[in-house]
């Protein structure tokens, strides 16, 4: 799921400094389960916003915010309460801010930051596993990914600031590359060691990302 | 063909020194301390050393080149995609540039930009990969070159990496990729390189062996908390804790190193950090 969190109070005061009334929107996926724009988080936000001297005028969980067009169903549910919101502030990640902002009129204020594509180690607790690079080398490396879990990313080993198997950048952190190597080695295999990895293709990941299913798939 | 692959080409020992570009554009210093270097093969010249921003190691490399000082252009993936390394080294190499020490580089975490994002677009196998196709004639998209640059690349090593095998397996790779000499990590302990130099024996691949002065049981200190893959032991740190003169001391350290360098390796670069009047005397 997508990670994401609140953003810190000030900032928030600052992006709402103009507006009396909002209207509040949440998640029902990921902001909900990482309990950063879910029903209670959107409570609270009312709440907060009422101590601010602020109003909310309605709210709305939306089942994936980054749904273009379910976004939009459900925000013309409540028409009444928008018209009266001179904003909307969104608790979900920027793709659900930016469903938002691209079906109404008025201002969006993003109430998150979004952090990465993430695994629950146990709830409350999230790693980063997978970028979405478009181009998956977890066959060859025992279903641990470098391109993420090493700090680098590189392709080949690991770099020259392993130190007993742990990461240069956080002590506490094990080195991507020595885990690929014990998991292959518990595996009898010698995976991506077996070849020099050439330099990625990073055409894949080219930005904006767009895919389309062909006929026949939808 | 540079001094450098001459002399270990020759199995004479030969002796780096490394030399950082300055944070701005007065150069004095830096030349200066070079003027000092005597007994010297060819000098490093760090590339944003432990991410720290600095003048371009290119450029400090290629004035050094041009009044005759050989240097090892040391060059880092951190900063810099596919198409600006191809850039650096074919410009490395119009300034007749030779000798390169091709690294993956520290995270930009531990510099004073921990802010920028780090590219690492290729790694320290692929960037050795990518000159060899360079000195072959053609670049990364198979493109031909107009005009082939010399190089004799190098690349790192961690004698001391663990797990062993995990960290060899790389070296290998930068064989296969076209390393023609390693210059490692600073080394510490005699068993360590002993070790290292016996895998090494079948590559048949020079080694220049790291060797760092420590001024001080306080530098050994911020070197263990703060230098991805140093690790000084803590039976070095008491001796420079309770010597009298830490600097001869540290002096003392080094030259052992060197010793076992001179038994064991084909050579030995010396990190000196602006005690470069001090290399006499650990060559001595």
């Amino acid at each position: 799921m997508i990670i994401s969190e609140l953003k810190p109070f000030e900032e928030l005061q600052q992006a709402l400094a103009d507006f009396d009334k909002l209207f509040i929107v949440g998640c029902a996926a990921c902001a909900t389960a990482c309990k950063s724009g879910g029903e209670d988080e959107v409570f609270k936000f009312q709440e907060w916003l009422n101590e601010q001297g602020k109003d909310a005028t309605g709210s709305v969980i939306i089942d994936e915010a980054c749904h273009i067009a379910r976004a939009a169903r459900d925000l013309r549910h409540h028409k009444t309460a928008l018209q009266d919101a001179d904003a909307l502030v969104v608790l979900a990640c920027g793709s659900g801010i930016q469903s938002i902002s691209s079906n109404v009129d008025k201002r969006v204020v993003g109430g998150l930051n979004s952090m990465f594509l993430g695994n629950v180690r146990r709830f409350g607790q999230y790693e980063e596993m997978c970028s979405l690079c478009g181009d998956c080398i977890l066959n060859e490396t025992a279903g641990i990914c470098p391109v993420t879990t090493c700090a680098k990313g590189l392709l080949n080993g690991p770099c020259g600031g392993m130190e007993d198997g742990h990461c240069e950048i956080d002590a506490e952190i094990e080195c991507a590359w020595s885990l690929i190597y014990e998991r292959l080695k518990s595996q009898q295999r010698q995976g991506v060691f077996a070849r020099r990895v050439p330099p990625k293709n990073w055409s894949r990941r080219i930005q904006p990302g767009r895919y389309r299913l062909k006929d026949g798939e939808r | 063909m540079s001094l450098l692959s001459e002399q270990l080409g020759n199995s004479q020992f030969v002796v780096t020194a490394e030399i950082a570009p300055p944070k701005g554009t007065d150069l004095s210093e830096a030349l200066a301390a070079v003027e000092k270097l005597t007994g010297i093969t060819a000098v490093n010249v760090t590339d944003n050393q432990g991410a720290n921003m600095r003048l371009s190691s290119l450029a400090l490399a290629a004035r050094l080149q041009q009044q005759g000082t050989e240097t090892v252009l040391q060059l880092t993936c951190r900063d810099r995609n596919r198409m600006a390394l191809q850039s650096d080294l074919l410009g490395a190499a119009s300034f007749g540039i030779e000798n390169l020490l091709l690294l993956s580089g520290d995270h930009s975490k531990f510099g004073d930009h921990p802010d920028s994002r780090p590219v690492f677009d290729l790694d320290s196998v692929q960037l050795l990969d990518m000159t060899a196709g360079l000195m072959a004639g053609t670049d990364m998209a198979g493109k031909f070159l107009d005009g082939v640059p010399e190089f004799f690349p190098g690349a790192a090593v961690n004698p001391a990496a663990e797990p062993f095998e995990l960290m060899f397996q790389k070296v290998a790779k930068k064989v296969d990729s076209g390393a023609r000499f390693f210059q490692t990590q600073s080394v510490f302990d005699r068993e360590t390189l002993e070790r290292f130099m016996l895998a090494m024996q079948p590559l048949q691949v020079p080694v220049i062996a790291g060797v760092l002065l420590i001024r001080s049981a306080r530098m050994a200190r911020f070197l263990n908390d703060n230098i991805p893959g140093v690790q000084v032991p803590e039976t070095l740190v008491q001796r420079l804790d309770s010597a009298e003169k830490p600097l001869t001391e540290g002096v003392k350290i080094a030259r052992e190193a060197v010793a076992w360098a001179r038994e064991l390796c084909q050579g030995v670069h010396l990190m000196t950090l602006g005690h470069e009047d001090e290399i006499p005397e650990i060559l001595a």
